[in-house]
């Protein structure tokens, strides 16, 4: 293994504090143009100092968690070793009360008594300029995946700090390229890849070849096809990368065997909402406006959201706040629903036939991804979002296999790559963010033979496929849950190898 | 004289914290909460969400799934806080009710127990590197002060008894608003000093969590985004741009 991986022994090893072991790591600063196509400054204004005093204040009066968090506060410790990223590192301000403290430290100097007449007693410090950059540099180490929050006893989610930070710095104009830019990319084409929706039909008419040449039978991918009953809304990635793809065709196969009508959206063919990642509530509605745009002029009853985290976390918890309500669907299904909802709900009626060896070359674990686990749910039941899944892949796949309690579930660790961070000039940081959940796979890789891992979450996927070779994973070792589907469902009218074996 | 100096700084120690939290608290209460953040998997009622609250309060789950030596110290500092503060309801009634008589030698004991669950947490903010780290002169003296609260009511209650009666009385008088004399006693006047003090802090430093943890939009949110409607600022916005 390379040296710059750390060596733990168990996913949750608390290592020794490294300071400074991650400081001055910085993504890519937004340039002018960016920033300004979101209507952020294109530089750092000149008077940044009382800009950024002015937005936190106004933060403090207008979102309850922001000031709540940053008052109750105790220091207990308890958040200090469940942050992936801190156990990776070992640098102290990736402890989340750390990362908090990088904030509450200039919340306290400028709006505590405490902090105005006795800051060295509180730990309160003036915003300089270097605050600003150290800022910069930890709160883009943070995934925003809220494991921290589910510790802390009063339920203090670092990721509202993270957000607020980011939000702070775009508005004196420090933003981010990676995210502003593809945010950009999303309000002028539609998706975060900028692929138009020539090139789009393009794409899908390849794929329903592909099924077809594979299966012998005519599955369809429709775009834009209005009055079909559910709109699609998946990452983008879905439509080019790997393994999305074939995510993508375990749906098409899924909405085929169904015998639903359905249609993906050029307008709204996105849904990451990378307006969560930079903490702007703006930013997000007007991506999620974009999805209420496409059900209208669709003329849809449904909408359910392909296999992405934070966009899940965004439909599920915040689209109909933001862009809702939704009183034109059909109110007789939930809005919105998760295709891994709706493939369940349809495994248990029996519509689908499997053949379940088909992923026999596969020993599986599954991976749950942080804003489906720890910001979400499916189905009716708390804690759906982990059962469902599961359902899923047990339904498709003999051989399954749960990693380690500690690091499932809602104590799921994040893929390393979350929250904005999948960006190549945060490779060092998104290689040892992911070692707690990379040691936690080679555990049942070794107890039970694991060759492979699911999620259903696209940053998860890309992230992982980018970070297992270097834990001694092949790239395909990612797999997506539909993926799994795709491989075992058989259509009607499908004609297989195996399909003499079938009629003994 | 004594009597009148500690009459005053309990006046305006009882005004300050009252004043202060009900501040805050409003200030917390009036807050918006612009999405539904609840952590999940979380309740998906409002009886649900009373019954987790009821759970963090009373066992401190979420710090029992996190560390088990915190949760140990934290847990047995604050349970025993409130057996002591029941017994001490003792001198601030006349006819001392039946149930805080009950609680009284529990109380009596429970300072031990509150000591030594402060001084476990305290030494972990020196022997833990990860929060020797993270702590403040602010969160040494906090630790400081409330077992200096408890070390010197111990010490009135098994090494150098006050005239409690003396006290009792004193106490009563101050409920009435009659100022009376409180015996010159060195540790009751370090007690009763320090919790002046104590009161006086609360609504401007950490001890904050106590409220705020009702108001923690992660915990008290129920988790049912797609049944009810979470109403934001937007929609007196602008709801015309959608038309």
């Amino acid at each position: 293994m390379a040296e710059d991986i750390p060596n733990m022994e168990d996913a949750l090893d608390i290592p020794c504090l490294k300071v400074g072991a991650m400081e001055g790591l910085k993504p890519f600063i937004a340039g002018a143009d960016h920033q300004e196509a979101l209507g952020f400054p294109g530089e750092l204004v000149p008077n940044w100092k009382e800009k950024a005093l002015e937005k936190m204040a106004e933060m403090a009066e207008t979102n309850r968690a922001f000031q709540v968090y940053l008052d109750t506060c105790v220091k207990c410790g308890a958040c200090t070793d469940k942050c992936h990223y801190f156990l990776g590192t070992g640098d102290p301000k990736n402890m989340p009360v750390a990362r908090q403290d990088l904030l509450r430290s200039v919340y306290r100097r400028y709006f505590t008594f405490a902090g105005k007449y006795f800051p060295w007693l509180v730990g309160a410090r003036d915003l300089t300029e270097d605050v600003l950059q150290e800022w910069y540099s930890y709160y883009h180490q943070c995934s925003e995946c809220r494991r921290c929050s589910v510790f802390c006893p009063y339920g203090i989610d670092t990721a509202e700090i993270t957000m607020a930070a980011r939000d702070i710095l775009a508005h004196v104009g420090i933003g981010q390229k990676y995210s502003n830019e593809i945010i950009g990319k999303v309000h002028t084409v539609g998706n975060n890849l900028g692929l138009p929706a020539k090139a789009l039909g393009a794409t899908l008419e390849d794929l329903e070849e592909d099924i077809e040449d594979e299966t012998g039978v005519s599955v369809r991918i429709p775009l834009d096809e209005k009055g079909a009953d559910i709109l699609l809304v998946t990452p983008s990635a879905d439509f080019f990368a790997e393994p999305h793809i074939d995510g993508l065709l375990g749906y098409a196969k899924v909405f085929h065997e169904a015998g639903v009508s359905w249609t993906v959206s050029s307008y709204a063919s996105e849904a990451a909402n990378f307006g969560l990642f930079i903490g702007n509530q703006d930013q997000m509605r007007e991506v999620s406006l974009r999805i209420r745009k496409a059900a209208e002029d669709l003329g849809v009853k449904r909408i359910i959201f392909g296999e992405c985290g934070h966009a899940w976390r965004v439909a599920y918890s915040f689209l109909d706040t933001l862009a809702g309500p939704f009183d034109f669907l059909d109110q007789n299904y939930p809005i919105p629903q998760h295709i891994l909802e709706f493939t369940w709900d349809e495994i248990q009626k029996g519509t689908f036939k499997f053949d379940k060896s088909k992923n026999d070359h596969i020993r599986l674990t599954y991976h749950d991804s942080c804003n489906v686990a720890r910001a979400s749910r499916m189905g009716d039941e708390p804690g759906g979002q982990f059962e469902i899944p599961r359902n899923v892949i047990k339904s498709v796949c003999n051989n399954y296999f749960d990693m380690d309690r500690d690091t499932t579930r809602e104590s799921t660790l994040c893929c390393g790559g979350g929250g904005g961070l999948l960006t190549d000039d945060l490779m060092d940081l998104r290689v040892k963010g992911a070692s707690p959940r990379m040691t936690a796979l080679q555990q049942v890789t070794e107890d039970h033979g694991v060759t492979h891992m699911a999620a259903i979450c696209a940053i998860c996927k890309t992230q992982f496929s980018k970070v297992m070779p270097k834990y001694g994973y092949d790239m395909d070792s990612i797999l997506s849950v539909h993926q799994l589907v795709s491989n075992a469902i058989i259509l009607t009218g499908q004609e297989t190898d195996d399909a003499e074996e079938d009629n003994d | 004289m004594l009597g009148t100096i500690y009459a005053l700084l309990f006046y305006v120690a009882t005004a300050l914290m009252v004043v202060g939290l009900a501040a805050k608290i409003r200030r917390y209460a009036r807050t918006p909460a612009p999405l539904r953040i609840p952590t999940t998997p979380s309740p998906t009622t409002r009886k649900g969400v009373v019954l987790r609250m009821i759970r963090e309060v009373v066992f401190f789950e979420s710090l029992f799934k996190s560390n088990k030596w915190i949760w140990a110290f934290g847990w047995v500092f604050h349970m025993s806080m409130w057996l002591v503060l029941a017994r001490h309801i003792r001198y601030f009634t006349f006819d001392v009710w039946w149930w805080v008589q009950i609680v009284q030698p529990f109380g009596t004991y429970a300072g031990f127990a509150m000591v030594a669950g402060l001084a476990g947490l305290w030494a972990r903010r020196f022997l833990v590197e990860r929060i020797r780290y993270i702590s403040s002169p602010s969160d040494h003296l906090m630790l400081a002060l409330i077992i200096g609260i408890g070390l010197s009511g111990l010490t009135m209650r098994f090494v150098a008894h006050t005239d409690i009666i003396a006290v009792k009385a004193f106490m009563l008088g101050l409920l009435r608003l009659r100022i009376g004399d409180l015996p010159a006693d060195p540790f009751l006047m370090i007690h009763l000093g320090l919790v002046a003090i104590l009161m006086i802090i609360f609504p401007i430093s950490k001890l904050l969590h106590a409220p705020g943890l009702f108001f923690a939009p992660s915990r008290v949110q129920a988790d049912n985004a797609r049944d009810v409607r979470h109403v934001g600022r937007w929609d007196n916005e602008e709801g015309a741009s959608r038309g």
